[in-house]
């Protein structure tokens, strides 16, 4: 069913050299094709639009979802709405990776709107790995759009990496955070040709002790184009932090936009950005121990993009 | 055997500034080095010049015979030689651990990464693990920066005044590492210091002021005019030490 492409998209996107343990649901060219369910974790096909329910069962400890996407065609449009229940006090990983393989002249897109409702006490990590190849003209274009709903207590970690490929990616994000609810993000993006990305994440602190911390780094190379939007916003006692690095070479181009807002006197919250060029005293120091330029360079960029 | 002729450095533009005159200078194998002086004196420039890192405005610099005035950082580091920064950078995503294997990645001989931190005074379980950025102090930073120079098996190893940020109790280890690296391989050590303990090292100490080298001799004949010399070593002429009731005007 899954023939050698689709395998090694698989292994690019989600890290999958074979069927996954535990629960999955591979979805190819905007059509489910495998699925497994566990006991604590049952996936069921949405009735009403594209896209599929993940309903995980309070304390389920220690079990990971894989819920990959591939597109291998050119002249797909695939928008999937995905709603993930992750109950009381569980512990789990949700993997969702995304890959376009275009080899043809038109345009292959695919639309991901993800809800979590992320239950009291629960811990989930979501990672989200976009990836595109080919070698034909037409685009790659990924849309993602993450809302997130974290009750009290809950700890939900997201990793979001782009690396290269995706020529076209609006990615847009949105978390509120009850009482004690805690948040960690991190952002990995490189972009190149005439790639352009753009990505908005909106933080709102609603409960008291909520907790955010948000960290974004990216390198723009060539002539691509990177904006970027952060909003973060407390409501209540709580604390959050934004930081945002950019690396810029060639002729890229860079914009970030962070802003704070405060409608509590007791949130405190913080943002720090900055774009610039590799240091150019990181460089020698590497040249200095044998690495050529160009090494110098491949090795301060993936430390970087780690 | 390194040597340095009639090497000079100028700043850019039309008012330059003349960092190093006519420095003439020959480092021979297996011995240790101290070079000394006021800051400002041009020590360090001197130091980027052997790395490559700054290029003389005139003269030559020969490894072993073989001109390498020319030579890019690259290049040289290649050949041998190595230069541990007055103010190492930081970086973000790479570990302690990444930056030391990188740096012993061409020493033939297997290194223990546990023990070049031991021997800088850093515990393994410790700092393996840390990221070289912002979060490491100074003094664990210039620590991690000798570290890596004494990862390589190199013909010239500089240091910058690896003793900045490091404290008392850690400086002997430091010194005693030195000591070693001497013994073990066949390096040229050359070090920029203000420390008497490490000129008790050195087989030779230069002395340099005002970009040119004031004096050059065996380590117990500059220490001990160091101790007695009641001139000062840079070039204004001001009142201090004339007279003990010397008293401000105006």
């Amino acid at each position: 069913m899954l023939n050698a492409l689709d395998k090694q998209m698989l292994e690019k996107v989600a890290d999958l050299h074979e069927i996954p343990q535990g629960a999955f649901n591979i979805r190819k060219n905007g059509v489910g094709v495998q699925r497994n369910t566990t006991a604590n974790i049952d996936i069921v096909t949405k009735k009403d639009k594209s896209g599929i329910d993940v309903i995980i069962k309070p304390y389920t400890k220690g079990e990971s979802v894989h819920i990959p996407v591939i597109v291998t065609e050119e002249n797909i449009n695939d928008v999937v709405y995905n709603t993930f229940e992750i109950g009381e006090y569980s512990d789990v990983e949700i993997i969702a990776g995304c890959g376009i393989h275009n080899c043809g002249t038109h345009t292959s897109q695919h639309d991901g709107i993800h809800t979590f409702y992320v239950r009291k006490g629960a811990k989930v990590k979501y990672v989200e790995k976009h990836y595109g190849q080919g070698d034909g003209k037409g685009q790659r274009i990924l849309n993602p759009k993450t809302i997130i709903e974290a009750e009290e207590g809950s700890y939900t970690e997201l990793e979001l990496i782009q690396i290269k490929g995706i020529d076209r990616t609006i990615r847009d994000t949105e978390i509120r955070l009850m009482g004690n609810a805690k948040l960690v993000v991190t952002e990995r993006l490189l972009t190149y040709q005439d790639q352009e990305a753009q990505s908005t994440i909106n933080v709102e602190l609603l409960g008291v002790d909520s907790s955010a911390q948000i960290i974004s780094r990216s390198v723009a190379q060539d002539n691509s184009k990177q904006d970027f939007y952060f909003d973060l916003i407390g409501r209540n006692k709580g604390r959050g932090h934004i930081q945002c690095d950019a690396i810029i070479m060639h002729n890229a181009q860079v914009h970030s936009t962070p802003k704070i807002s405060a409608y509590h006197s007791e949130a405190q919250l913080v943002h720090e950005a900055a774009i610039g060029r590799i240091e150019s005293e990181q460089l020698i120091k590497l040249m200095s121990m044998g690495f050529s330029e160009k090494e110098a360079e491949d090795t301060i960029l993936d430390g970087f993009l780690k | 055997m390194l040597e340095i002729q009639g090497v000079t450095l100028e700043t850019e533009g039309a008012k330059g500034v003349e960092i190093l005159k006519n420095i003439n200078l020959k480092f021979y194998d297996k011995k240790i080095y101290v070079i000394t002086g006021p800051n400002g004196g041009g020590k360090s420039s001197l130091a980027k010049i052997l790395m490559g890192i700054y290029n003389p405005t005139s003269g030559k610099i020969l490894l072993n015979e073989q001109d390498i005035t020319q030579t890019s950082i690259t290049e040289r580091a290649r050949m041998g030689i190595g230069y541990a920064f007055q103010s190492p950078p930081r970086f973000k995503g790479i570990k302690v651990k990444d930056l030391l294997k990188m740096a012993a990645a061409h020493n033939p001989e297997k290194l223990n990464t546990c023990d070049l931190l031991y021997n800088v005074g850093l515990c393994a379980q410790d700092y393996l693990e840390r990221d070289v950025d912002a979060s490491l102090s100074g003094g664990e930073m210039k620590r991690i920066e000798i570290a890596t120079v004494l990862a390589r098996n190199l013909k010239i190893a500089v240091f910058d005044e690896p003793e900045a940020g490091i404290d008392l109790w850690s400086f002997q280890k430091l010194a005693e590492t030195f000591k070693n690296i001497h013994l073990k391989y066949d390096t040229t050590i050359v070090i920029i210091s203000h420390q008497e303990r490490i000129m008790q090292l050195a087989d030779e100490i230069i002395l340099m002021s005002n970009g040119t080298i004031s004096a050059q001799s065996e380590r117990d004949v500059i220490l001990a005019g160091i101790l007695k010399n009641e001139n000062c070593l840079c070039s204004t002429n001001c009142e201090k030490g004339v007279g003990q009731n010397a008293e401000c005007v105006g």
